[in-house]
């Protein structure tokens, strides 16, 4: 029994790697291969020809590049919107007890909860009034709302981690607020702060629901947008670049995720005991 | 965790000293206001008020046209609502999808944060794989498996036939096989932030208490039924309500890998109203439907957080 845990167990963990894993790489794999060898009926991992063109046939699409633009604008500016207006909510909820705080950490879990489908009919409704249905600045503000909640969650962690006794000690030194708050308080901080920025990144380059409703000119559309009407459209004789347009649009969310990875796991683990 | 700003005010307070600790506190708090105001003005106007909007849409007969106008309807949409068939066959299907990935979900992270707790080779590897799914935008997911579940020249059917068994099942577009399909890239995607949750949960556990338990002679599932569950139950309880809720008001994948086929099968209720809403144009109508979703899911969920909590209760009882 004991004798044959080990490999039974790395059985078990090899089958998991094989199902995590497996489908990113026939993805890699096919925006290797000829379209010839795409449609052809012989199935293999590895392309009997590597096909780069693929990659240049995905960016020639001027959709796809003007699209991951879009993408890349939205989610910068909606980044940095999300911590320039988090990080001193945060250091209130962080610091300050009372109601404020129940109100605050209690609207974050509801949100968490939140009818998305109930909420974006009246959304619509509203950017539309204020003209900014069909506008990339509408989605960037709708990006920043919606990732704020948890951005809130995750910065006011990193506060709470900073001891009081050490703005404390500055304070007594003779430092004003200010002075303790950017001399002691903002370089702790940073970790935390560059960890959300990631997190809101990929968040928003991410994100379909909400380009999907208020978007409606092509040229307004981001990246996922652009690669779901390409599903529709010709991308099912052109599976290729296709396929390499998927493989450029998961590279920033990968990299930043397997940057995250340690940090991820802290951040959620708080959300998920209090929830 | 967390140290009151006010209470580092000095203790003894003399009179005179009592107004001036009024006047800190009161700029204080203006202080707080001023610093928490940016914050709450987007989520008050982006996200309170169509909440609010949203609840009073579900009484009306608005469409979405140029110029709206529109009828309070009373409770009219709620009563068309109970006749419409198809409402209720998409949330069958949407409570079939919820519950079946939660649970497999569950299951099959539960499976590899053991795994990773118990000191195998690969772990580095299997946990930055593990983050992949997680990582990747729901379209790219989509296209991906669509790629998988290829009638002809898809890698599934590739590998079942050189094992013997047919190899022309058309897995998506298939009235038998799309709804169990689309689970499984469900479960795909959603099991990194469980199996991160729980081995966190798994690392928290003192190893003292695996220890004394081998000591009396526990089996490893014994071990597993007396230590490791019942230290977990708080944590699986949160991160099952959460992927619940989630998995409920998961739009992007079903849309893009199925758009609700074949024939309806994998018509979850949210796809169901986002088309009543936008192709359909009926918004009030939506909003019903939207407000009913929004019910079942807080009663299916208090019903399940009760049930946990007397379990708790009957376990430190006993």
């Amino acid at each position: 029994m004991r004798v044959l845990l080990r490999p039974a167990q790395y059985l078990a963990l090899a089958a998991y790697i094989l199902f995590l894993g497996f489908p990113l790489l026939w993805l890699i794999s096919a925006s290797v291969k000829s379209s010839g060898e795409l449609n052809s009926l012989t199935v293999s991992l590895l392309p009997q020809q590597w096909h780069w063109d693929n990659y240049s046939d995905a960016l020639d699409r001027q959709g796809l590049v003007h699209s991951a633009g879009n993408s890349l604008v939205v989610a910068l500016v909606s980044t940095a919107l999300v911590i320039v207006i988090a990080l001193p909510a945060s250091y209130v909820l962080a610091r300050l007890k009372g109601k404020i705080r129940a109100a605050g950490v209690g609207w974050i879990l509801v949100s968490q909860v939140f009818p998305v489908v109930l909420v974006i009919l009246p959304l619509f409704l509203i950017l539309r009034t204020i003209g900014l249905a069909d506008s990339l600045a509408g989605l960037t503000l709708v990006h920043t709302t919606y990732t704020l909640p948890f951005a809130l969650w995750m910065l006011q962690g990193y506060v709470s981690a900073i001891p009081v006794d050490l703005e404390e000690a500055g304070a007594m030194d003779g430092a004003g607020r200010w002075t303790v708050l950017r001399r002691i308080v903002f370089p702790l901080l940073m970790p935390g702060i560059v960890a959300t920025a990631m997190f809101s990144f990929v968040s928003s380059w991410n994100e379909f629901f909400f380009a999907l409703v208020l978007l409606q000119s092509p040229e307004n559309y981001t990246l996922p947008i652009t690669l779901n009407m390409f599903i529709g459209g010709e991308g099912k004789v052109s599976l290729g670049p296709l396929a390499a347009g998927a493989v450029l649009a998961a590279i920033p969310s990968i990299v930043f995720f397997t940057i995250l990875r340690r940090r991820l796991t802290s951040g959620l683990m708080a959300g998920a005991v209090k929830g | 965790m967390t140290l009151a700003a006010d209470t580092r005010a000095p203790a003894p307070a003399p009179a005179p000293r009592k107004r001036r600790q009024g006047t800190m506190a009161r700029s204080r708090r203006r202080e707080a206001i001023a610093l928490v105001m940016p914050s709450l003005i987007p989520i008050l106007v982006l996200s309170v008020a169509p909440l609010v909007m949203g609840l009073a849409l579900a009484f009306t007969d608005a469409r979405l046209v140029r110029n709206p106008d529109y009828d309070f309807t009373g409770i009219d949409n709620f009563t068309k609502l109970a006749g419409n068939s198809f409402f209720w066959d998409s949330l069958r299907i949407g409570l079939i999808w919820t519950v079946g990935v939660t649970v497999l979900q569950l299951a099959a992270s539960m499976g590899l944060a053991l795994l990773l707790n118990s000191g195998l080779k690969l772990q580095g590897l299997t946990r930055v794989l593990a983050l992949i799914p997680w990582a990747m935008p729901p379209v790219v997911v989509a296209i991906m498996w669509q790629m998988i579940y290829s009638a002809n020249g898809g890698p599934l059917n590739a590998f079942l036939g050189s094992v013997g068994l047919p190899d022309d099942t058309n897995w998506l577009g298939d009235f038998s096989t799309a709804l169990p399909a689309v689970i499984v890239v469900g479960v795909w995607v959603g099991m990194p932030q469980t199996t991160v949750t729980l081995l966190a949960g798994l690392q928290q556990i003192p190893q003292d208490l695996h220890e004394a338990a081998a000591v009396d002679g526990a089996g490893a599932w014994r071990r597993f039924t007396a230590v490791t569950w019942p230290s977990l139950r708080p944590i699986v309880t949160s991160i099952t309500s959460l992927n619940f809720i989630w998995n409920f008001n998961s739009f992007s994948l079903v849309y893009v890998l199925t758009e609700g086929g074949p024939g309806g099968k994998t018509m979850v209720p949210v796809l169901f109203i986002y088309l009543e809403a936008f192709k359909n144009r009926n918004i009030g109508y939506a909003a019903a439907m939207g407000l009913v979703l929004v019910i079942i899911v807080v009663l299916l969920l208090a019903v399940y957080l009760r049930s946990q909590f007397r379990d708790d209760r009957a376990e430190r009882g006993r």
